[in-house]
């Protein structure tokens, strides 16, 4: 092994700090006793017990989970579904037209992408409010989501589906009990991402939002417009912490599974 | 080594199985016309073919000479741009794949990795819509089969290569097939389990009796499980016969080739009658009477013991008191007298060299090259002599055969049972003569930069044009 150099002690010490530092002063002072946000006045944990009170937060959180939840499940259908067809549909006209837009979304900013969404729905006719808000997530994600889909497609070996075609399935069926349950980890995981990105999107649902549907981002940011309280602080520990244990989890799951099969392998290995 | 291993098929059954031979024989698939484009690019060019019930099939190729394109249009993957393709009689040009009675072994084997070999097996029954019991006894039927019994319960990831193919073969067989397709089966084995599987295959399609389609790279592979190999080249057949016509009487250069090893002569064709043949025959005899038979011309017996003047003293005065007069004769069989030799001279002598044929005129200052199988239409014309180096023989001293070539040891290939002769000929030509190594290497008398006779009869190559 190399020898590990202070050149890159360094490097990585300044890399993890301007990481990880802000989030450290976040959660520190979200157990600070003073309500004063710089100051520190010793531990507590009161701001997390206030936070517990604050009905209008409390709302706020289960009306983004709601959206995430649908417009999450709903993005990784189409997206699922989009994915399928540009990487296994065979040539038609302007293919590489659809394959191009499809990621389009990806690089568009996002204020413009709320702003045509507001005026799509003021122009239909559509209230505002959670269903709208979801509407709009689940554009954005979609491109997210078979971006993953179909990077997994393309790796994925196209004999096994002509091979439940050979058996007698019809397409749906080869899609449902040999391409799906295969990319099934990808799917997964394209659904923890929209997921993800529709919990922290601060700037398509302030466009898109209405009466009843403000999500947490948008609560914190007006909130934090107010000045900054402790409690905002706890908040953002407790989705620290979530995510945290969902990324520690999903990754110590994943390492098993590959133990699994690489010990599996080892056995038929040795049998045979 | 490739084309020593060709084995014709022995079992009585398949000797008499020649339904292309027939005229009442119904084919089960016929391609009529066939030609498939990928835009530009041509994979088959109008394409007619008939392959029989029961037949193992192989198509035999470069790779990209059109055999996949083919196994992919009988399995409804692709669809032919012009022409038809009848399964018993019927167009299936536009039956998807799944509503066919046609199964495909994949070259990768396509297993399901996320289900267990017995679900792998069971889904296609399963898309039948069986009920429980019949799946059960069909793939408990098909593990036995491919003696798979033990490992039902695997996953595809768990088991080795070739129980991995087997599944796949399993698999593809479950549904009992019309007609089953092979796509270099036996590709991502290694050579000894490759050779094990090929004769389990061949037990598999004569119990089950499915019709066959394999294709295949490894030529070796095709004779060996085919009763029929078609050799292809940019989309077309160029041949279509059983394994011993495919190598012993190739069409043409490339199937000559393509096949085996090959020593191919230029030369010109001459229609061969009696008066060329005939001063040829006397002069060949009076060249190569074998030399040993100058050897024995004296009456004496070489081998008769002749003691020296010491030995023959203490014979007869120490060793004829004790032990007698000793009797002068040879213990060993006395030697063949010149009645004897000459009669096993006439039966080793060359069978009369057939009538007729070509010769071929190949090289200035040599005699021409007799091939009596040549084909009387070819006098005149620019021809290839075709020889297999196994019919070759090679020798020290001018060897008594219709035609022999003078040349050079140039390289030897030991192959363990084998060895091949790398000769130049005088003409620069370089032939290759494959010899069976029936003695130790040691004692081969045969080596680098010696110069050499090599033979073979008048039957042994086949007269093809270019």
């Amino acid at each position: 092994m190399r020898q590990f150099s202070w050149f890159n002690a360094t490097s990585l010490t300044l890399g993890f700090a301007f990481l990880y530092l802000p989030m450290i002063i976040l959660v520190i002072y979200s157990f600070n006793e003073s309500r004063l946000v710089t100051v520190w006045a010793g531990f507590s944990t009161k701001w997390y017990g206030e936070l517990l009170q604050n009905e209008e937060f409390l709302d706020a959180a289960w009306v983004t989970v709601k959206v995430a939840f649908f417009s999450s499940t709903l993005a990784t259908v189409l997206g699922t579904m989009a994915a399928q067809v540009l990487v296994r549909g065979g040539r038609f006209p302007g293919r590489t037209l659809f394959s191009g837009m499809i990621y389009a979304p990806l690089v568009m900013p996002e204020v413009i992408t709320g702003l045509s969404l507001l005026l799509l729905f003021i122009g239909i006719g559509l209230d505002r409010g959670v269903l709208t808000v979801v509407l709009a997530h689940t554009t954005f994600s979609m491109c997210f989501v078979s971006v993953v889909v179909s990077s997994r497609l393309t790796s994925f070996d196209r004999s096994l589906e002509e091979a439940a075609l050979d058996l007698g399935a019809s397409p749906f069926d080869a899609f449902r009990l040999v391409t799906l349950p295969i990319i099934a980890p990808a799917v997964i995981s394209s659904w923890l991402l929209a997921f993800t990105l529709s919990l922290d999107d601060l700037v398509i649902a302030s466009f898109t939002t209405g009466p009843g549907a403000t999500t947490l981002p948008i609560k914190v940011f007006s909130a934090v417009r107010l000045g900054v309280s402790p409690e905002i602080n706890a908040l953002s520990t407790i989705m620290i912490g979530i995510v945290t244990v969902g990324v520690i989890t999903a990754s110590l799951v994943s390492k098993r599974t590959a133990l699994q099969q690489a010990r599996a392998e080892q056995a038929a290995a040795r049998t045979a | 080594m490739a084309q020593s291993k060709v084995k014709p098929k022995q079992s009585p059954s398949t000797a008499a199985f020649e339904p292309w031979n027939d005229p009442n024989e119904k084919p089960l698939i016929q391609f009529k016309g066939v030609t498939k484009r990928f835009g530009d690019f041509t994979a088959i060019d109008n394409l007619t073919l008939d392959i029989f019930e029961r037949e193992f099939f192989a198509l035999l190729g470069p790779s990209g000479c059109g055999k996949t394109t083919m196994m992919r249009m009988l399995a409804g993957f692709e669809t032919p741009t012009e022409g038809q393709i009848l399964l018993s009689g019927r167009d299936i040009g536009d039956v998807p794949p799944n509503k066919r009675a046609v199964n495909m072994m994949f070259q990768s084997y396509a297993l399901f990795p996320h289900l267990s070999v017995w679900d792998n097996i069971a889904f296609g029954l399963r898309r039948e819509k069986r009920d429980k019991d019949s799946i059960a006894s069909r793939v408990d039927e098909m593990l036995r089969l491919t003696r798979l019994e033990k490992f039902a319960n695997r996953k595809p990831h768990q088991i080795s290569g070739g129980q991995r193919q087997r599944v796949a073969l399993a698999r593809s067989l479950a549904k009992a097939p019309k007609l089953l397709l092979l796509d270099e089966p036996l590709g991502a084995l290694d050579r000894k389990l490759r050779e094990e599987t090929q004769f389990e295959l061949m037990d598999i399609q004569e119990t089950t009796g499915t019709t066959f389609v394999i294709v295949t790279h490894d030529q070796e592979e095709a004779m060996t499980v085919a009763s029929r190999v078609a050799v292809m080249d940019e989309g077309k057949m160029v041949q279509v016969a059983t394994p011993q016509t495919i190598y012993e009487a190739p069409n043409s250069v490339y199937v000559a080739s393509f096949i085996g090893d090959v020593n191919l002569i230029r030369g010109t064709a001459n229609l061969r009658n009696v008066a060329t043949a005939a001063p040829a025959a006397p002069e060949s005899e009076s060249e190569t009477k074998p030399e040993p038979v100058t050897k024995i011309e004296t009456d004496e017996d070489p081998r008769k013991p002749q003691p020296n003047d010491y030995g023959k003293w203490l014979h007869d005065r120490l060793l004829a008191p004790i032990l007698g007069q000793r009797v002068d004769e040879p213990k060993a069989l006395p030697a063949p007298t010149k009645a004897e030799l000459a009669a096993a001279a006439e039966l080793q002598a060359p069978v009369d060299v057939p009538e007729g044929g070509l010769t071929i005129d190949w090289a200035e200052n040599t005699p021409a090259l007799i091939a009596a199988n040549g084909d009387p239409e070819f006098d005149g014309n620019e021809v290839v002599l075709a020889l297999r180096p196994e019919k070759m023989g090679i020798a020290k001293t001018k060897p008594d055969a219709p035609n022999v070539m003078r040349g050079k040891v140039i390289d030897i290939a030991y192959l363990g049972n084998i060895s091949t002769y790398h000769v130049e000929l005088k003409t620069g030509t370089m032939v290759k003569a494959q010899v069976a190594n029936t003695r130790r290497v040691s004692r081969r008398n045969i080596t680098w930069e010696d110069e050499v006779w090599v033979s073979f009869s008048a039957t042994a190559g086949v007269v093809l044009t270019e």
